[in-house]
């Protein structure tokens, strides 16, 4: 049963939210519901598909694993924040070129967990990046073109 | 003009903007003012009587809008789910989607509760109380059609819903009787659940003013769900019913079929006059989306003394599960049988089916859907046969491949394929994974303890099942055509709207590229809509690989149509005969006179502005076509797997996989590439990983993505891929299908393979999922 509402205040794709929640609201159904960024998406309700990936203070985390009031003074960057002025991330652009997506549904988990990805490894090789990708799973692309995507990516930020 | 090379281009998909960032629009983002949400109750036993089902605490609890018993719906109206393929003899259990008095498997629900959020409607479920008087259940289908295994309904006796059969019994068993060499096996194609990436939802809103229902479903064929619907389960009459198919998730196959859920939502929303939404958890996806394969065959292959094969004896039990789901009967008959002649000249084949009903999820159409069934059959045989003979893998399916010059090719079951031309596949394939040096290096490692090996498939595939009269004698209650609608605006802008549903495949990219291509237009200046149900003509959806050869061939056959009244419009113009107009690079002009042209864009605003019209003439530019193909159409190819298994583990390594697939002409390569890495992905992972597993109480062990193995980014590798291209007879664009390739030949492919590299321990045959565990017995049982 939910408890009585709890004020957080967290920042969103650089945007400033305070809301009342109930404890028990999940963080992506918070981001989803409340905040309408739909653009994370819920697989799996129990951490294995990654398709919720977001960052939260600059960690790679599964939005489905956390509740919302976990989150109050988190800064949160969600696939609705990733690009600039109308300027896609060198990663979005990636999965564009190198069709790293079919139904896109896993998309935004993949690219989010890829930009952490890229954070720690310049130039990761096809092994590291595959198994950086354990805790997403895509049913469309047998990740071949995802691989390429985040290797794309790499290039470009390097 | 480069307009000419958009059919064949690699172009990127504009569908992939909006899903990059986070804009796509899946079921689950849409929102309505006052939207309720619903949860079902669901069975934990997988056969029990339903005694009691008691809503009064549920309903008492905070913000709960509503609660409902199967019998509340069955009296309130909502008739059971129909089967739409009736074989001969069929026995249809009846389908009540919320159950009334029974329940048959572990999933099936039994009340609905509806809340102001899905927090209230998820806390009122769990105060729902349910009395069973649970009975035995029968899970496995052999077992299910045993004298004395438990009856699950009254009116198929012995749990058998049907029994059928293709090709000739007593020539097959006298070809066997007279054979050099005979090979049998048992082989169990285990059952697999889909999982695509985005859980079914649906959300219904009922306007009582209006007397319309419009329901957003994760769909991959919007007008067969309403018309299923509104004729036959709810009775509404089906122009007030509007469905609604936007960005989907993925589909697999699990996305055709009418379920209990989007009709529940319908209902409830009519009965509470507020929108009601609901959305898969996880673990309900595991025990509602319709399953897939699940068939234990016994196989025999015939050869006589040079190696080919002369005849095929098959009989298997496909086991169906608790109820027939939409297009069940379908896919272990007329989608299995019919392929069992593969790539290969079979002078005999007979195949029979028993259909068994057990307490497990409806098993219907999966990715290949009967063909990887037949695929994994017919390409394990191969090699059985061919090892048996000494003879190699290759040669063996070289030695008996139809040749070249035989087309249209008649099988002994039905098909007539439409064009093939199998060596340059296999001799492409060979080439790329240099099998004579990988067959040294296999015996080389072979001295070291290492154990490599390398599986073959040379499939047959069937898309685009045609055509409607044949498929109406065979039970369909459906026809399989396509249709397209074409509307060109005043300013030469042109919206295509399909009947096809796209749910990954691209179709806004590939369908502009093809009508664009046509009409010499800019790629920028066609649109594609689909999958809503208010906006295109009704359509047939996209499953059987079928939307670029069938969809497509409709919007071909509509933008000729346009082409034919711009032609007259152009005449008219011209002051020309029409006989003497062509159209060339976007224009109308006249044949031998350059200069006397007439732009596309002219034209189109003079069929609008009707001003000077040929007599007669309507104004206006759209056409309609219902392309109805005469014949499937018959990809084929070779898929080689190369892995290495540890005989200390018991571990597969997929090392390498190379696919040459000709799927006939291709209107987007970057895209039926990715098509084929996909069903790769999801064939290897079945030979590999993946295991729908049942207890003997009908309890699912593999019920989360926790227990079920779908496949990750380490357990694959990256792809080798090339095409052969022999075009269709059966299309104007010589396009064949290219969405299950993929997964019909990988799972026989990678089979063969770990087979092969088991060879030298004395291992000929282990069923799949090939597990450490499974190997590991088998080795240490080949020891002691």
């Amino acid at each position: 049963m939910g408890g009585p509402a709890v004020k957080i205040q967290l920042k969103v794709n650089g945007t400033a939210h305070t809301s009342e929640v109930e404890p028990r609201l999940l963080l992506v159904h918070y981001l989803r519901d409340v905040l309408n960024l739909t653009g994370t998406h819920v697989g799996c309700d129990t951490s294995q598909c990654g398709a919720c990936t977001i960052m939260v203070n600059g960690r790679s985390t599964k939005a489905c694993n956390l509740f919302a009031v976990q989150a109050d003074g988190a800064d949160i960057l969600t696939i609705e924040g990733l690009a600039k002025d109308g300027k896609l991330h060198p990663i979005q652009e990636g999965f564009w070129e190198k069709h790293g997506l079919q139904c896109g549904f896993c998309t935004p988990g993949m690219i989010m967990t890829a930009y952490q990805l890229l954070q720690r490894h310049k130039k990761p090789s096809e092994t590291e990046i595959r198994h950086f990708l354990e805790g997403n799973l895509c049913r469309c692309t047998g990740y071949h073109n995802i691989v390429k995507a985040i290797q794309y990516a790499a290039e470009k930020m390097a | 003009m480069a307009q000419a090379k958009l059919f064949g281009s690699s172009i990127k998909r504009r569908e992939d903007p909006r899903m990059i960032t986070g804009r796509g629009v899946y079921t689950d983002d849409v929102k309505l003012p006052g939207q309720t949400y619903a949860v079902f109750v669901r069975s934990p036993h997988a056969h029990a009587r339903v005694r009691r089902v008691d809503l009064s605490r549920a309903k008492g609890m905070p913000g709960v809008v509503a609660a409902y018993t199967g019998k509340d719906m069955a009296q309130g109206g909502v008739g059971p789910l129909p089967c739409g393929w009736l074989l001969p003899d069929l026995k249809i259990p009846e389908y009540r989607g919320v159950a009334t008095d029974k329940v048959n498997f572990v999933g099936h629900a039994v009340a609905v509760v509806i809340g102001e959020t899905p927090y209230a409607a998820r806390d009122a479920a769990d105060q729902v109380v349910v009395d069973y008087d649970v009975l035995p259940a029968v899970t496995d289908g052999e077992k299910a059609v045993q004298p004395g295994a438990p009856q699950i309904h009254d009116n198929a006796p012995g749990n058998v819903t049907f029994r059928w059969s293709i090709g000739d019994k007593d020539k097959t068993a006298a070809a066997i009787k007279g054979a050099a060499r005979v090979v049998k096996q048992r082989l169990i194609n285990h059952r697999l659940i889909p999982n695509a990436i985005e859980p079914r939802a649906s959300m219904a809103s009922y306007n009582s003013a209006t007397g319309e229902l419009t329901c957003w479903v994760t769909s991959q064929n919007p007008h067969v769900h309403r018309l299923l619907m509104a004729a036959f389960v709810l009775g509404m009459p089906e122009h007030k019913v509007r469905v609604i198919a936007g960005d989907v998730g993925g589909g697999f196959g699990s996305k055709i079929f009418l379920y209990p859920e989007e009709v529940t939502v319908s209902w409830a929303s009519k009965q509470l006059g507020r929108p009601v939404k609901w959305t898969a958890e996880r673990r309900e996806s595991f025990v509602t989306d319709a399953h897939g394969r699940d068939h234990i065959t016994e196989a025999e292959m015939a050869v006589d003394r040079d190696g080919k094969i002369v005849a095929l004896r098959v009989h298997t039990n496909a086991n169906l599960g608790a109820y027939l789901s939409t297009f069940a009967p379908l896919i272990p008959t007329f989608l299995y049988g019919p392929l069992l002649s593969g790539v290969y000249k079979i002078p005999q084949i007979y195949c029979e089916v028993i259909g068994s009903l057990t307490n497990t999820t409806p098993v219907d159409a999966l990715r290949g859907a009967g063909r990887p069934e037949a695929t994994y059959l017919v390409e394990r045989m191969c090699d059985l046969t061919a090892k048996a003979i000494g003879m190699d893998v290759a040669e063996f399916r070289r030695r008996n491949f139809v040749p070249a010059t035989e087309f249209p090719y008649q099988t002994p079951v039905a098909f007539q394929y439409d064009s093939g031309n199998y060596e340059p596949a296999l001799d492409r394939a060979l080439q790329m994974v240099g099998y004579r040096k990988f067959r040294a290096d296999q015996e080389a490692a072979r001295k070291q303890g290492r154990y490599l090996g390398i599986g073959f498939a040379t499939y047959i595939e069937a898309c685009g099942p045609a055509p409607s009269q044949v498929a109406g004698a065979l039970g369909a209650q459906a026809g399989l055509w396509e249709s397209a609608q074409v509307r060109v605006t005043p300013t030469g802008k042109i919206t295509v709207f399909t009947g096809s549903h796209s749910h990954g495949q691209g179709h806004e990219t590939t369908f502009a590229q093809l009508a664009a291509d046509q009409l010499q237009v800019p790629f920028e200046d066609v649109e594609i809509v689909h999958g809503d149900t208010a906006a295109v003509p009704f359509g047939m959806g996209t499953y059987g690989s079928r939307s670029a050869a069938v969809g497509g061939s409709a919007i071909y056959s509509a933008v000729e149509k346009i082409k034919e009244k711009g032609k007259k419009i152009a005449a008219h113009l011209l002051e020309a005969s029409e006989a003497d107009i062509e159209y060339h690079e976007g224009k109308f002009g006249v044949r031998g006179s350059p200069g006397r042209v007439k732009t596309f864009g002219e034209v189109a605003l003079m069929a609008y502005l009707a001003h000077n019209l040929p007599k007669g003439l309507e104004p206006g530019l759209e056409a309609t076509s219902f392309w109805d193909p005469p014949n499937f159409v018959f990809p084929f190819g070779t898929h080689i797997a190369v892995v290495e298994v540890s005989a200390k583990t018991g571990k597969v390594k997929l090392v390498r996989y190379v696919a040459v697939d000709d799927v006939g002409n291709v209107i987007n390569p970057m895209i039926v590439d990715g098509m084929v890495h996909g069903g790769i992905a999801h064939g290897v992972a079945q030979a590999l990983y993946e295991y729908a597993a049942y207890d003997t109480n009908g309890q699912l062990q593999s019920g989360s993505m926790m227990d079920y193995a779908l496949p990750k980014a380490d357990d694959l590798v990256s792809y080798e891929t090339d095409r052969t291209v022999t075009p269709s007879p059966v299309n104007p664009m010589g396009i064949k299908g290219a969405g299950e390739t993929g997964t019909i030949a990988s799972t026989a492919a990678v089979a063969n393979a770990v087979m092969d590299a088991l060879a030298p321990l004395g291992i000929s045959h282990l069923d799949m999922p090939l597990t450490p565990a499974r190997i590991w017995a088998a080795i240490q049982a080949k020891k002691h």
